[in-house]
């Protein structure tokens, strides 16, 4: 378990690192996969076991595609020639980020939360499809709406204009 | 156990009991005699080997098989010079495809070149694990083994996209990218029809599925989902979109030797080929495998004094259909266009899995009435909802001459 | 074991390394990528709680983390469409070149 951990941990680190240094685009999507497939295997370790899958359906299956479409539709952006990759002001953002990921990792440390229970908690499926249509189906049928609403206005947001009509 | 008592006890096993559990039997007996931590390690590197060998085996006879039929449809013999009959001609096929030269493009991304095929095998290899061979011949029975099967196999189209980036050429680029849309236009009907399945028989657990689908009407026909008006509609739509998302043949437009020189496998050669070969030909057993399980009752006997039969033949029996389906189709129909392509799938198999999700509500809320009526309005209300869908909604454009829009 | 202190360290350098990404790189699609490293770190908080302080409610931490990847899926594919959109007037994806609306 404990070795399973750190192993995770380091994919999920290195990944996100490397998918945020790297210069070609094609590459830190291939990144942010393997950290995102880590992190799905992180949360089959905590015993998350549907949310583990639906996390590699939906990035691996749709997020990492949809990435890559709009890299190839953006020709010229897939190569990041010879000049710079961060912004000018990158000093500023990177110092930002390293305040705010300091003050969190402080105050995690710092924080005097109880251990917690050992076993993990049951999710089973069946459990999750009953929540979800009880007491969670208000929720549900909103993320549809949303969901329905993304796809409509992606499509003609990504239309070219003469054909809006 | 001692090993005295495993060498006499292994013929009673072999005579008495059914042969599925022997299976089972057998290698718990070897794991047994293990120290502690190592039988779940020992259990399940027994476990991945066997499906490495089983499916190894299969991929060999299937490309015999393959090439065998199709000579026989096209009137030519097949390959024959190999081993009697040319049964051999896979082995020959592996040493050529080991010691052919590894050619990679000077201007490819080595890494990603490298990896493409891997990242294509590797989930093919993990949806193996959820499928039921036989009656207790699962390597895992999860709780939610449907959406793991749907979410590895998501990983292949990621594997198609690097394949088609990395060997920076224009027809493999085109390649992966018709293989991804076709890919993803073909894995909502395909989502879409098993989640009837899913519905009425309330677990996405593969195992219990099967289990669902055990006993018979009438005592002679199988209570196999695709007996009843929903499952076969959704068995229809299912095997157009697995054939769809396996890239055989009439959709094998990403790889279209005559247009786009194979797509995204154009930079391929020697034993990556035959990765790619592998796991295409892998792809299209594990969704056989899902097909079966979900609609053609799993490893259950097709008639009820057939049960004797061991499980895993019956599986592996319809296993064997599928591929002789599959090899058929690709013997006897045209390669469609890009745009049929899209139109069918968006305008033909999306609604007729929509409605059948609607009619497999009707099924399950109409369970007392007598099943011969109920099969009839539920299977009338399929074909004439689509119908009516079809005719006044996706009226296509009438017929007249092609237009090219890109080539004058 | 694993404590949950360990998950939540990890959860914020991944918080930090997207917050890093998204402000100081240069692409419009990398800044998407960062805010995508963002929402996976909130995840993994609400799974970590969930697994080791489950509460009344036992199932709240997954279903949250559900809901959240449903909405980060809308939210890459409407973020792409601009870009894409962007794209076509400016010709580029550098976020410091879209500048026309300053003084």
């Amino acid at each position: 378990m404990q070795a399973a951990f750190f192993i995770i941990a380091a994919l999920i680190v290195i990944g996100g690192l490397a998918a945020m240094l790297v210069r070609k685009l094609v590459h830190a999507v291939l990144w942010l996969m393997v950290t995102l497939a880590s992190l799905a295997a992180l949360f089959l370790l905590l015993g998350a076991q549907f949310v583990g899958f639906a996390q590699i359906l939906v990035y691996v299956g749709a997020v990492a595609i949809l990435i890559v479409f709009a890299i190839l539709l953006t020709r010229n952006s897939e190569w990041a020639k010879a000049g710079r990759l961060a912004s000018p002001s990158w000093l500023v953002g990177v110092g930002i980020a390293g305040l705010a990921t300091g003050c969190l990792i402080a105050s995690i440390l710092a924080s005097s939360i109880p251990p917690g229970v050992p076993v993990p908690p049951a999710a089973s499926v069946a459990d999750i499809g009953q929540k979800l249509m009880t007491e969670y189906v208000l929720p549900l049928e909103a993320v549809g709406l949303l969901l329905t609403a993304a796809m409509i206005g992606a499509v003609i947001i990504a239309m070219p204009e003469d054909k809006r009509g | 156990m001692t090993f005295m008592a495993m060498i006499t006890c292994l013929p009673h096993m072999l005579l008495l009991a059914n042969p599925d559990e022997w299976l089972v039997r057998l290698k718990q007996t070897i794991v047994h005699w293990l120290p502690g931590p190592w039988q779940f390690v020992i259990s399940s590197l027994i476990t991945i080997a066997v499906l490495i060998a089983v499916f190894g085996a299969l991929f060999a006879v299937a490309t015999l098989i393959e090439r065998k039929g199709l000579g026989r449809i096209q009137n030519r013999p097949g390959p024959n010079r190999v081993g009697p009959y040319g049964v051999l001609q896979p082995m020959a096929d592996a040493v050529k495809m080991l010691i052919k030269e590894d050619v990679v493009p000077r201007a490819a991304d080595r890494v990603v070149h490298f990896l493409a095929p891997l990242v294509l095998v590797a989930p093919v290899m993990l949806a193996f694990s959820v499928i039921p061979y036989g009656q207790g011949l699962v390597p895992i029975n999860l709780d939610a083994g449907v959406l793991f099967f749907f979410a590895v196999g998501a990983a292949s189209e990621l594997a198609v996209f690097m394949a088609g980036w990395s060997g920076h050429n224009k027809y493999s680029l085109l390649g992966a990218m018709r293989a991804i849309a076709q890919m993803i236009s073909y894995e909502i009907p395909l989502v879409l029809s098993t989640v009837t399945v899913v519905m009425m028989v309330g677990s996405l657990s593969l195992v219990q599925i099967v289990a669902a689908q055990g006993g018979y009407w009438w005592g002679v026909i199988p209570r196999w989902n695709i007996f009843a008006p929903w499952g076969l509609a959704g068995f229809v739509v299912f095997m157009i979109a697995a054939i769809a998302e396996s890239n055989r043949s009439p959709f094998d437009l990403p790889e279209g030797e005559s247009e786009i020189i194979a797509g995204f496998l154009t930079e391929y050669s020697g034993f990556k080929y035959a990765v790619f070969f592998m796991g295409e030909y892998f792809g299209m057993f594990a969704i056989s495998g899902l097909a079966i399980t979900l609609f053609l009752g799993g490893w259950h006997a097709p008639l009820p004094y057939l049960g004797w039969v061991p499980s895993f033949l019956w599986f592996f029996g319809k296993l064997f259909i599928f591929l002789f389906v599959f090899i058929w189709l690709r013997g006897t129909l045209p390669r469609l266009r890009m745009d049929q392509l899209m139109n069918y799938a968006w305008k033909c198999l999306l609604p007729l899995a929509l409605i059948n999700i609607g009619v497999a509500v009707i099924w399950r809320f109409t369970a007392g009435w007598p099943g011969p009526l109920r099969w009839l309005v539920c299977a009338l209300l399929i074909v004439l909802a689509f119908v009516w869908l079809e005719k006044t909604w996706m009226k296509s454009r009438e017929l007249k001459p092609r237009t090219y829009h890109y080539a004058s | 074991m694993i404590p949950l202190k360990a998950y939540l360290v990890l959860s914020a350098l991944l918080f930090g390394i997207g917050l890093a990404g998204a402000l100081s790189r240069r692409n419009a699609i990398m800044v998407l990528i960062g805010i995508e490293l963002m929402l996976n770190a909130a995840n993994l908080n609400f799974i970590a709680f969930w697994r080791f302080h489950p509460g009344t409610e036992p199932l709240a931490g997954v279903m949250f983390v559900l809901f959240s990847i449903a909405i980060a899926a809308g939210e890459a594919a409407v973020g792409l469409a601009l870009i894409i959109a962007i794209y076509r007037h400016y010709k580029t994806t550098n976020l410091d070149r879209m500048d026309s609306l300053k003084g």
